[in-house]
């Protein structure tokens, strides 16, 4: 039997993906354009939408970054009202472990799994830095080394807190009298980043725990996921990279009492279909020339170098200055934050094997579109990679909004259930059952360290 | 006398705000953590064409004291985060102005504003909050950042004793509806160019830093959310004396007050009138509209409202008061009323439902027709935003122009 393949959808409005100059690209803030995209994926039979995060605007030598399509919701927000326009779909928040409090965030994640009938889930993500701190209470406090560890005991925390109510917890019974049981929420939690105590105050959710996601690199970030979520994003969407990415990860669970199968990972990536690949491949090459304006090639440039270049020629070729390794240029990014002294070697050293301007080179790093070409040649492809443990599924971002899935489900998916790989219908209601995951036992509040109690269940 | 026309909204929580409310007829117990249960009830009230409906929401359990937990079991404990439900029933209404309340204490500004601008976005220029501080002390161990004022039995005879004690809390407040205000001016209407002969999306000339800096905290911006479709999305704040009068003043669209008659009512404006003047603010530039709140028990025969109330207050164990008039009566006796405070120069009111679904389908099908019939009520909702609807102006942007 086949791996069945996870899709989802994400609206991107971050960094370079979508095209915005495109005259069919939409507002990316309108709830028309969500409503849209996750109709779209519901139709597809997707197993979740989802939405990525950061809180502070991007700015590039002091100022707000002006090239790319900027301005997004409230992530947990904006998922509530698409629970009401979609009735299977899940629904997945990104939402940082560092400038959030795990009460608010529990609380935030049960009730969008209330309102979506268990559908939610959770990017947890760790971004940490001072410059995204200015817009909180407490700054930039806590230490890159740090952030995995408070990450893991937010999330302890919070299923500490979805476990602090059990099911049978409200038998709102008017004979009796009796709406709640006693001691119903009553939670204490003492630990180095979180020292809590009291009552939690929504009820167990539907699915217990949303779906935990998790999407970090490092070697931190790789056993934070391996240790504790249920879904994993990667960057890496080329098929042997994304192997090797598979086979690590994959290989970490077994240490912590998990088997493969409890863990589903889900590179992002793009698509492009058009009726035959030649035409699908010229059209690619059109979107990614479209993602990699001539100012969006010194831009990136820039990042890199970490100094203004300004007065270079996008056609032109790469500059003779050095890098300034240690000036960061466009900050609120995590792509070009590490190892730019090596990314500006690189970089160089192909340019100059392949004779490429400033522009063709950094269309060359971008990497250009994901999938490329005939229903039947992308679906080949999709599926192939999935069967291989490349992944389990992808999450699909879009160059245009809202429309850039219409194409994939009513072209691609189509020929993904035929080969018996996507289901034809939900057979499951919760994300969890999309995802085929196991739901976090409900042993009440007897036994309330919910570490022990989740690895237990795992073993 | 006030022709201007009479606003209705109405205060949903749990059951309904009598705490037996739960037990009675027609109640649904089991479903009040379901989204159906509340889209029910929010179409009920946008079918009786009301203003808008409020949610009320708290980062610790509901409690029989105001200021300090309780372990009952026989009352509604529980709740679902009121912005989220709020932007879940934006979806399936079309005109009724949305209201969360929104713990201002616990919470992060730059979430807050970033919040209720998308609940902006989402219903289309329907939304509102009421920001919230911390009044029991115990919630703060739920965060474990800092501790806030224990008010004692004592105070709760005075709501003047309670604000005092609060006081520090509400100037933290006042500042977070500032940064709020700010963040979503930071963006101005046209910042999004979509220019390609420079290749810009943005122009940032007309994105802001709001460099906000407080006694308790800084935020320097711009918002991560464009600028919602109201531009400023109304704040409402509830208030019982001077202090939250004044932070009204300061930081309001609306101001719920609790009056026990029609001199109260006189009273409080008065006051709140006084609050304006002692914080600079000029009411015809900048309206504040003044609603009561009334907890509403509503029955067509005489005194079955009376009657279903002592019912429920035996069953709560207790003659049921509560910080605003407890009103049981016939929907025409209320409209009277209704009329009759409203000449103190109230703009309109917030009733708060005994129990529901009863207390809120008297509101929309009887209360409703009853005032239309004296043309104190609208037969259609207008268009436009909740801020048009509530005759507030529509906002400049404090940064357009700088550049
Ligand atoms: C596919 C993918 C999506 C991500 N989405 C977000 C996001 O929405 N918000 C965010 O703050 N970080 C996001 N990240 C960044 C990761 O959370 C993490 O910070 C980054 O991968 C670096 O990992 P490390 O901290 O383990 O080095 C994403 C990363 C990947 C690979």
């Amino acid at each position: 039997m086949p791996k069945q393949i996870h899709l989802a959808a994400q609206l991107p409005g971050i960094h370079n993906v979508t095209v915005w100059s495109d005259p069919r690209s939409g507002s990316q803030i309108a709830i028309g354009s969500f409503v849209h995209l996750a109709r779209t994926a519901e139709r597809g039979k997707f197993d979740f939408f989802f939405l990525a995060e950061g809180l502070r605007l991007r700015e590039h030598k002091g100022r707000v970054y002006e090239l790319d399509v900027a301005g997004r919701p409230d992530n947990l927000t904006m998922l509530s009202a698409l629970a009401a326009a979609t009735t299977r779909l899940g629904v997945a928040a990104t939402v940082n472990a560092t400038f959030n409090e795990p009460y608010e965030v529990a609380r935030r994640l049960a009730t969008l799994d209330h309102l979506s009938g268990g559908r939610a889930g959770w990017n947890v993500v760790t971004s940490f830095d001072a410059f995204t701190g200015e817009n909180f209470r407490r700054g930039g406090f806590l230490a890159e080394a740090d952030r995995y560890s408070r990450a893991a005991e937010f999330l302890a925390t919070a299923r500490e807190l979805w476990d602090s109510w059990h099911g049978a917890d409200v038998p709102a019974d008017p004979v009796s009298g009796r709406f709640v049981r006693p001691g119903a929420g009553a939670f204490t939690h003492h630990g180095g980043h979180f020292d809590i105590a009291g009552r939690f105050t929504t009820p167990r959710s539907p699915q217990g725990h949303p779906v935990v996601i998790q999407a970090g690199e490092s070697d931190a970030g790789r056993d934070f996921a391996a240790s504790d979520a249920e879904v994993v994003f990667s960057k890496y969407n080329r098929l042997e990279e994304a192997r090797a990415f598979y086979r690590d990860v994959k290989g970490r669970l077994a240490r912590y009492g998990r088997s493969p199968d409890d863990l589903r990972i889900m590179p992002t990536a793009t698509v492009v279909v058009a009726d035959t690949d030649a035409e699908a491949a010229a059209y690619a090459d059109e979107i990614t020339r479209a993602q990699v304006s001539p100012q969006t090639a010194i831009a990136h440039l820039e990042a890199v170098w970490g100094r203004d270049l300004s007065a270079y020629d996008p056609d032109g070729p790469l500059p003779d200055i050095d890098p300034e390794p240690e000036s960061l240029v466009l900050k609120g990014h995590s792509v070009f934050r590490t190892g730019r002294a090596e990314t500006a070697r690189r970089w160089r050293a192909l340019a100059h094997e392949r004779g490429l301007s400033i522009r063709e080179l950094v269309i060359e790093v971008h990497g250009g579109q994901t999938f490329v070409g005939s229903p039947h040649t992308v679906a080949d492809a999709v599926d192939h990679f999935v069967q291989t443990d490349g992944a389990d599924g992808f999450v699909f971002a879009t160059h245009l909004t809202p429309g850039g899935l219409d194409d994939f489900v009513d072209r691609v998916v189509p020929l993904l259930q035929e080969k018996g790989v996507h289901r034809p219908d939900y057979t499951g209601t919760t994300l969890r059952d999309h995802l085929g995951l196991r739901r976090p036992p409900d042993t009440g509040r007897t036994s309330r360290t919910a570490s022990a109690q989740w690895e237990g269940s795992a073993s | 006398m006030n022709d201007s026309p009479l606003h209705l909204a109405v205060a949903l929580d749990g059951a309904g705000w009598h705490p037996a409310a739960w037990r009675s007829e027609g109640a649904r117990p089991g479903a009040l953590f379901t989204p159906g249960y509340w889209a029910d009830l929010v179409a009920e009230a946008e079918r009786g064409l009301l203003d808008l409906v409020t949610f009320e929401d708290a980062l610790g359990p509901q409690s029989a004291a105001p200021h300090r937990p309780d372990d009952r079991t026989d009352q509604v404990r529980g709740s679902l985060d009121a912005v989220l439900l709020a932007s879940h029933l934006a979806l399936l209404t079309t005109r009724i102005g949305l209201v969360p309340t929104v713990n201002v204490t616990h919470t992060e500004p730059f979430h807050v504003a970033v919040g209720i601008a998308t609940l902006d976005h989402v219903s289309e220029g329907r939304a509102g909050w009421r920001p919230q501080i911390a009044s029991r002390a115990a919630d703060a161990a739920h965060f474990g950042r800092r501790t806030t004022p224990q008010l004692t039995d004592d105070d709760l005879r005075d709501p003047e004793l309670i604000a005092a004690r609060l006081r520090p809390l509400f100037a933290e407040a006042a500042d977070v509806v500032e940064v709020a205000r700010r963040l979503w001016d930071s963006w101005e209407d046209d910042a999004e160019i979509r220019d390609t002969a420079t290749g810009r999306f943005l122009d940032r000339d007309k994105l802001h830093h709001i460099d906000f800096e407080g006694a308790w905290f800084s935020v320097r911006g711009p918002s991560i959310t464009p600028r919602p479709p109201q531009g400023q999305p109304v704040v409402a704040s509830l208030a019982h004396a001077s202090t939250p009068y004044e932070f009204a003043a300061r930081a309001s669209d609306v101001v719920f007050v609790t009056p026990f008659d029609r001199a109260g009512a006189t009273a409080v404006l008065a006051q709140v009138a006084e609050a304006a003047d002692r914080v600079g603010r000029d009411l015809r530039d900048r309206p504040l509209r003044r609603f009561a709140d009334l907890v509403v028990l509503l029955d067509d025969e005489p005194g079955a409202a009376a009657r279903r109330k002592e019912r429920l207050d035996a069953l709560a164990g207790a003659e049921y008061t509560s910080d605003a008039l407890v009103f049981t009566g016939t929907p025409g006796e209320l409209a009277d009323l209704l009329l009759d405070w409203r000449t103190a120069g109230l703009d309109g009111f917030r009733l708060r439902p005994g129990a529901l679904p009863h207390d809120l389908t008297a509101v929309t099908r009887r209360l409703v027709p009853e005032l239309r019939r004296r043309g104190a009520y609208r037969s259609a909702y207008g268009t436009g935003t909740l801020r048009e609807r509530l005759g507030l102006p529509t906002p400049r942007n404090r940064y357009a122009g700088q550049g």
